[in-house]
């Protein structure tokens, strides 16, 4: 697995001199946990990362947004049902309808599938135990711009901790999502394979991570933002926002 | 209604002697009506008063020059880690709600122990646990053991922290008496340091958190009695339910809260409930408190006064707000959608008094509640059962036939084999801090700028960035050593924690105990605790580590008997540098396998094999002297160590304890993982030197102290071994990694292990008793 090293990626970046830090907003709900960690990540890869409550109505100007895991709203009724009423999800509704990008973790995940942004839903893990563990994801579609960035063939060793995290799309949904490159990541062995036993939840076809169709918002069950240093075990999920981050570059 | 009168029988059910009844007269000059009595009940019980141990738990040490807040004074003690920043940690038990209702009975253990810490201003930035259960071929300890690591897992997994250390023994004393041990550690700058004191005649009293109901009534009276069958049926209305998410939003904007300067005191309504903290925060404040229940909210119509102040509903908290400065908790509150109320006022009268409806409905002597419960010096006798235990003829023991099997059986024992059935269940990762997940000899956490609370903004230090700070966190406590030698029991379970600290490269800061015995009006039980606390103490001393504060626990049993006497030690320690820190796997081939310690210890009689796994498992016994420890032999290893550590020399640091050595070379080589069904297997090839009279099953299994297998480049052998000489420590190399196999050679006898074999019935073991 290709070390990714963080002091080398920093300096590259200062050392273009006057590249502008691209803003991402990461946001609030009550029980988000790992809103923290998404502010982390970006400000690890130089760029600029700011919360935004679930009552505000309006995003501000952003690059991207990032819906962060957690327990919003307690994950009463569902996991994610209720967020999806925040105010806030409609100026994120209108943003992803410009054609704004949009990451989901876990929760996220969660909350975008409830609200009608990303096909499927999540349900609790078949073994009904919350699972908290390593694991490593194939990269199935790299023309994105959440997986750009990723190497060919480059594994993320990034960690999973969910409850809710088993994938589900009826057969039609997935045939659409297949031919359309929606599915991004799946879970694999150590060498690569994408098999039963490196699933941890039961997802269908080890499904870790999908887009919508038209390729601006997309989410996944594993914590890149998790993993964006070796000191607390992968720098792996920098490949993700490394993608998004080479993506707005490329727009600009 | 009228109130029910006073007669003896109520007294009783009130768990008060008529002695402490004639002290209830005495002190209020008058009798009580029932909500008096009530409140008496469970600020006396033992959960509350530790009226029992008190005289005992003065002889812990409690200061150094790094300690902030002692034991004692507050919710829970602080330490200073240097740059202005601080830890707050301690550790708490919910034996008996677990035993009834195992899953809130634990997800509220997690709760309470976690509002301890953050209402000392400090963000919670982990928790850790430590377990009893009876032996796991009992369903019903099963469905125990299943409750409480579900329920562990959904509240610190809920409320967002990571639970990245701890440990599970099963034995069968815990049969109906399961132990659940939480611990919780947060960060915070000296300035935040919040305390619980009702300060400033006239400041209003604010009630924070959901509406207070009928659960967990009197769940402090019911932890101080014996668990019988009937006992359980009829309390389980005293197990409280927990809320992890209304915890979190209660955490944060008590945070928010507490940086604008406007709380003049700060109290979580834990055990005992609204009681506890009205007048606990009087008695420090040196004030009196004034509360009108109607203010209360509630969860029902028709609560009476006895019932709001006795419930033990969770996620509830007690604020003294500055006067003129209620507006800014109002609005905090709203901002996160949080239920509160003003509720009283403080007084100067001294006095804790409740009105209801407007009406008085108790008037009674805060300090006198809080503080002067009675004390009782029970009597200790030296139980009968030690005359047995200590009569073990260790010659009477045929010494090993078949070491290969040995090493498989211990690795697959419960109590030794991976728990990673537990810890899979926690959320280990959350909030980007964990540096050394579950897995080795203790958790290492990274402290850094966004792990602090936010600071008010008039605050000097607003735009000082602090330095990142590395800390490690162990908790241990071997009951059957207690059992079998109290006093060498407590000061093993110090000891162990202090080596696990030092063996991933940390210095030991301070201890928080769990005193987990049976009935103290027992002679024999209360002698135990008694030697226990000594033995503590004494270790505690030794390794300057001041107990910051803990929790006892007692009464745990039930008609089939007491638990093991179990202390449980949860130690926190700082590293200097992220370089320094250790793991315990062996990491290259090649690296020089070192045995730090002696193995076989002249001065005791059971070669190590005393209360020993090897003995319980192949021999189902429980009995002899658990192995010696020798205070200034470990503190030294460990201070030697730390300085190889620092010296880049050491690759892997790994304890000898349960399972004596052999059981440790075994995890060296099979206990890394790095994701999900990626296990790194890495052999060893070992010889070990044996004298005539050394027992084969001592020399490999036996659980002699003070001993520490390192792994260390080949280059530096020589320096080691030089300085080990120098500083009269026993350093001798027995191995070399690397191979397929685990290889250890005693004499003539050479015993090969496969790696995956070997990892299969270690990693699996729990998993496969528990989804058979």
């Amino acid at each position: 697995m290709t070390q990714v090293d963080t002091e080398t990626e920093l300096s590259a970046i200062s050392d273009q001199g006057n590249a502008s830090k691209f803003s991402f907003g990461v946001l609030q709900f009550p029980g988000s946990n790992s809103d923290q960690d998404c502010v982390n990540a970006i400000e690890v890869l130089g760029h600029e990362a700011h919360y935004v409550w679930h009552k505000e109505e309006s995003l501000g100007h952003l690059d991207a947004v990032l819906v962060p895991g957690g327990f919003s709203y307690g994950d009463y009724l569902r996991a994610g049902a209720i967020a999806r009423f925040s105010p806030v999800m409609r100026a994120l509704a209108d943003f992803a309808g410009n054609g704004g990008l949009v990451l989901g973790v876990c929760n996220g995940f969660q909350i975008l599938c409830e609200a009608g942004l990303l096909p499927g839903a999540l349900i609790f893990n078949r073994s009904l135990q919350f699972r908290s563990e390593f694991v490593h994801l194939s990269t199935v579609n790299s023309d994105t711009p959440f997986t750009k960035a990723i190497p060919a063939d480059q594994l993320m060793r990034v960690p999973i901790a969910h409850g809710e995290g088993c994938y589900f799309a009826d057969g039609s949904t997935l045939n659409e999502m297949e031919s359309h490159g929606q599915i991004l990541w799946k879970y694999a062995t150590a060498q690569g394979d994408v098999e039963d036993h490196a699933n941890p939840n039961g997802s269908v076809h080890g499904i870790a991570g999908v887009c919508n169709k038209a390729g601006n918002v997309a989410a996944l069950m594993p914590h890149p933002e998790r993993a964006c240093q070796e000191a607390i075990g992968s720098a792996d999920g920098q490949w993700v926002f490394r993608s998004l981050i080479e993506h707005l570059k490329d727009a600009k | 209604m009228p109130d029910p009168k006073i007669t003896p029988e109520l007294i009783r059910q009130h768990n008060l002697t008529d002695e402490e009844y004639q002290l209830i007269l005495k002190q209020l000059g008058r009798e009580p009506n029932i909500t008096e009595l009530g409140i008496f009940s469970v600020m006396w019980s033992e959960h509350c008063s530790y009226k029992n141990t008190r005289p005992l738990l003065k002889g812990f040490p409690t200061r150094s020059s790094n300690v902030l807040v002692p034991a004692g004074e507050e919710n829970a003690g602080v330490i200073d880690i240097g740059d202005g920043l601080a830890v707050a940690f301690k550790i708490e038990s919910h034996n008996h709600p677990s035993a009834v209702e195992p899953f809130q009975g634990a997800t509220t253990g997690v709760g309470g122990i976690i509002r301890d810490i953050f209402t000392m201003g400090a963000r919670p930035i982990c928790a850790v646990n430590s377990l009893r259960f009876g032996n796991l071929e009992s369903p019903e300890v099963r469905r125990l053991f299943r409750g409480v690591v579900a329920g562990i897992g959904h509240y610190g997994n809920c409320f967002g922290i990571p639970t990245v250390a701890g440990e599970v023994y099963f034995d069968e004393s815990y049969e109906g008496n399961p132990l659940v041990n939480a611990f919780s550690l947060g960060v915070l700058r000296h300035e935040q340091i919040a305390r619980g004191a009702a300060q400033g005649t006239g400041n209003p009293v604010f009630y924070v958190g959901p509406a207070t109901g009928r659960d967990g009534l009197a769940g402090a009276a019911f932890a101080s009695q014996d668990l019988t069958e009937e006992s359980a049926e009829q309390q389980r209305g005293a197990v409280q339910v927990g809320d992890p998410f209304m915890e979190k939003l209660c955490m944060e904007a008590c945070l928010e809260l507490l940086a604008t300067g406007a709380v003049a005191g700060i109290q979580d309504m834990g055990a005992a409930g609204l009681t506890c903290s009205t007048c606990e925060t009087a008695a420090r404040g040196g004030t009196g408190i004034e509360i009108e229940l109607d203010k209360v909210p509630q969860r029902g119509p028709g609560m009476s006064p006895y019932e709001i102040m006795l419930s033990e509903s969770q996620e509830r908290m007690l604020i003294i707000v500055h006067k003129g400065r209620e507006d800014e908790v109002k609005r905090i509150f709203d901002k996160w959608d949080l239920p509160w109320a003003e509720i009283g006022f403080v007084t100067d009268t001294g006095q804790m008094v409740v009105k209801h409806h407007g009406e008085v409905v108790a008037d009674l002597p805060a300090a006198k509640l809080a503080d002067e419960a009675p004390i009782y010096h029970r009597e200790a006798t030296e139980p009968e059962y030690l005359k047995e235990t200590r009569g073990l003829d260790l010659h009477s023991i045929q010494d090993t036939t078949d070491v290969e099997a040995d090493l498989h059986v211990l690795m697959a024992w419960p109590t030794i084999a991976s728990k990673n059935w537990v810890y899979r269940q926690y959320d280990y990762t959350v909030r980007n801090g964990t540096m050394v997940h579950p897995g080795s000899d203790a958790a290492v956490m990274r402290v850094k700028p966004d792990s602090l609370p936010v600071l008010s903004e008039d605050s000097p230090n607003r735009d000082v960035i602090p330095p990142e700070k590395y800390l490690a966190m162990s908790v241990d406590g071997n009951g059957a050593y207690v059992y079998l030698d109290p006093y060498e029991g407590g000061k093993i379970a110090v000891a162990e924690a202090a080596r696990n600290l030092a063996c991933s490269g940390a210095v030991p800061l301070g201890t928080t105990d769990n005193l987990n015995f049976g009935n103290p009006h027992n002679p024999e039980l209360f002698w135990q605790l008694k030697e226990a606390v000594r033995g503590l103490a004494d270790a505690c001393t030794h390794f300057e580590a001041p107990v910051t504060g803990g929790n006892v626990s007692l009464y745990n049993q039930n008609p089939k008997g007491a638990i093991d006497p179990t202390p449980t030690v949860a130690m926190v320690g700082l590293i200097e540098d992220p370089s320094h820190i250790t793991t315990q796997w062996f990491k290259n081939e090649g690296d020089v396998i070192l045995l730090i310690g002696e193995s076989l210890d002249s001065d005791d009689p059971y070669q190590g094999l005393g209360g020993s796994a090897y003995l319980k498992v192949r021999h189902g016994l429980k009995k002899g002297l658990p192995p010696r420890c020798d205070l200034t032999v470990e503190k030294n290893i460990h201070n030697a160590l730390r300085g190889w550590i620092a010296q880049g020399a050491i690759q892997s640091a790994h304890d000898c304890s349960e399972g004596g050595l052999a059981v440790a070379l075994g995890e060296c080589c099979i206990s890394r993982e790095s994701a999900r069904h990626t296990p790194h297997l890495i052999g060893a090839e070992i010889q070990l030197k044996r004298s005539e009279q050394d027992r084969l099953d001592a020399l490999l299994f036996g659980e002699t102290q003070g001993r520490i297998i390192i792994s260390v480049p080949s280059v530096f052998v020589g320096k080691i071994t030089g300085q080990a000489e120098v500083m009269d420590i026993p350093v001798e190399k027995i191995g070399t990694v690397g191979g397929k196999t685990l290889s250890i050679g005693v004499d003539k006898h050479q015993f090969d292990w496969d790696l995956s074999k070997l990892h299969d019935a270690w990693f699996n073991s729990i998993d496969r008793i528990m989804e058979s």
